[in-house]
């Protein structure tokens, strides 16, 4: 194990002397801005789409925006991510001549796209919710999205927690793919360190331990939200 | 007040009420009883639009609600309604559920008000206010219950009774018209009944107009000024209370009635 010795010294050595420190901080800032926006930005579509989708159909306008949803959730779970990130970078922005750099595309495709899965999770939520809820606030003269945002749907966030916090944890792990685009994350902050030492064992050690820890800690973010959220349905 | 003209509803293609006129005057208070599956709760949920009629017209103070051009919210807020599984909302305390409504409908007239042009602003209340004084009108709600000490508890604490009495307090709120109870005591203890019961019989006795699907007969002919008795989606008998429960004119009630006396 002198070997292995030698290697944590080497990587020691940059991360701390020679500045890889820097770019795993960076690296870190990035994914956690690109997972954190990206599930922001994810909620508020998924949300509104999930609404849209329970919305009664016997009009019009509800089944064309029905209709523009489901082709929104098709499109964005039937394409990998990578493939997003790659036609948003180097086909659709450049098309419509907007210039954006690859952490910023990277959060608003992350965002597109865990839309589309947060909507079926919100949906469901939705559903578990017992639809006398949505009566009772009719019956009192509230609108339907009135009674959705003010009843209904935190109950589902609610219901649908857990699930969303692995959402959040799967997002934080998607995002290592972002330097498709040039965006620097953790692995290419590490990927740099490995690549100047000619050792990559350590520092991609050293960044599994990373991602670890920060899932452990939203772990417990979520258990405590979920605790806190819990209160209307304690007995005392 | 209301009046029901010729309302059908068809669940896909079972016809369940199938043509029912009815005018309900101002402190009326039917009883709408039958047997199951005749269309009770239908016909009261078309009341309010909670079901869209099939076809027919529902006229609520002088406007068709049955069409679906009318913002029908509007017209939701003077209709009371009193479920059976009493529907509190169960993310909001006891005294935040008599309040929500109030509150939003006043604050969206607020913000109207404010959007036109000529108003004075100083007279216009602030959200505070508003929110002030419909705390104050539920807090009062909440002691006619006797569930003031409950006004900060989220509804999973309270009894089966308690809940329905602060379902019935919450429509109240509105100063509803009319309120429209769906079974208001059919999934509660026995012994909480009573503590409904006589809540509504409060309310009768304040000449609040009131429909009330239900399988308390007892009920029915004490309160009631009138019965509806329905059977396969449509009125078969109407009148008198103590007439009805004395001597019932068709067969049908006839048989319904030696079943559930």
């Amino acid at each position: 194990m002198a070997n292995f010795d030698r290697k944590v010294e080497k990587f020691i050595d940059i991360l701390i002397n020679k500045n890889g420190y820097v770019q795993v901080l960076e690296g870190l800032q990035n994914t956690l801005i690109i997972a954190v926006l990206g599930l922001i930005i994810g909620t508020v579509i998924g949300t509104v789409i999930a609404s849209v989708r329970v919305m009664p159909k016997y009009k019009t306008l509800p089944k064309i925006l029905n209709g523009i949803c489901s082709f929104y959730v098709e499109l964005f779970r039937g394409t990998p991510i990578v493939v997003q990130l790659l036609i948003f970078y180097y086909v659709l922005l450049p098309v419509i001549g907007i210039k954006m750099n690859g952490v910023d595309v990277s959060i608003l495709v992350f965002g597109l796209n865990s839309g589309a899965y947060i909507s079926e999770m919100m949906r469901a939520g939705i559903l578990s919710v017992d639809s006398g809820q949505m009566e009772a606030g009719r019956a009192v003269g509230l609108s339907f999205f009135t009674t959705m945002v003010k009843i209904v749907i935190p109950q589902a966030v609610k219901n649908i927690l857990p699930t969303l916090g692995n959402e959040f944890i799967a997002l934080i792990k998607e995002t290592s793919v972002v330097s498709f685009v040039g965006a620097a994350d953790l692995y290419v902050a590490f990927n740099l360190i490995g690549t100047n030492s000619y050792e990559f064992m350590v520092p991609y050690l050293a960044m599994a331990i990373i991602y670890v820890v920060i899932v452990l800690i939203i772990s417990f973010g979520i258990k405590m939200m979920e605790r806190s959220l819990r209160k209307s349905d304690r007995r005392n | 007040m209301i009046d029901v003209i010729n309302l059908k509803k068809n669940f896909g293609n079972v016809e369940v009420l199938k043509g029912i006129n009815l005018t309900i005057n101002k402190g009326d208070i039917v009883a709408v009883i039958g047997p199951s599956g005749s269309g009770k709760s239908t016909f009261l949920r078309c009341l309010n639009c909670m079901e869209d009629p099939t076809a027919g017209q529902i006229i609520f103070n002088g406007v068709d609600i049955a069409d679906m051009s009318v913002d029908i919210n509007v017209h939701r807020r003077h209709i009371g309604m009193v479920f059976q599984h009493f529907n509190l909302f169960n993310n909001k305390t006891v005294i935040e559920n008599i309040m929500l409504a109030p509150v939003h409908v006043r604050c969206q007239e607020l913000k109207k008000a404010k959007r036109k042009k000529g108003v004075d602003k100083a007279t216009l209340p602030t959200k505070k206010q508003i929110k002030e004084e419909a705390r104050e009108q539920a807090m009062n709600l909440l002691k006619r219950i006797g569930l003031e000490d409950k006004a900060d508890v989220y509804p999973a604490t309270l009894s089966g009774g308690q809940k329905q009495r602060v379902a019935i307090v919450r429509a109240l709120a509105m100063n509803p018209d009319v309120i429209l109870f769906d079974e208001p005591t059919s999934a509660l203890d026995p012994e909480m009944v009573g503590e409904v019961l006589d809540l509504m019989r409060a309310l009768a006795e304040e000449g609040m107009t009131m429909i009330v699907v239900t399988h308390e007969m007892g009920f029915a002919r004490e309160v009631a000024n009138r019965i509806l008795f329905m059977d396969d989606g449509l009125i078969c008998e109407s009148g008198d209370p103590k007439e009805f429960f004395a001597n019932p004119k068709t067969d049908r009630a006839k048989e319904f009635l030696s079943k559930v006396l």
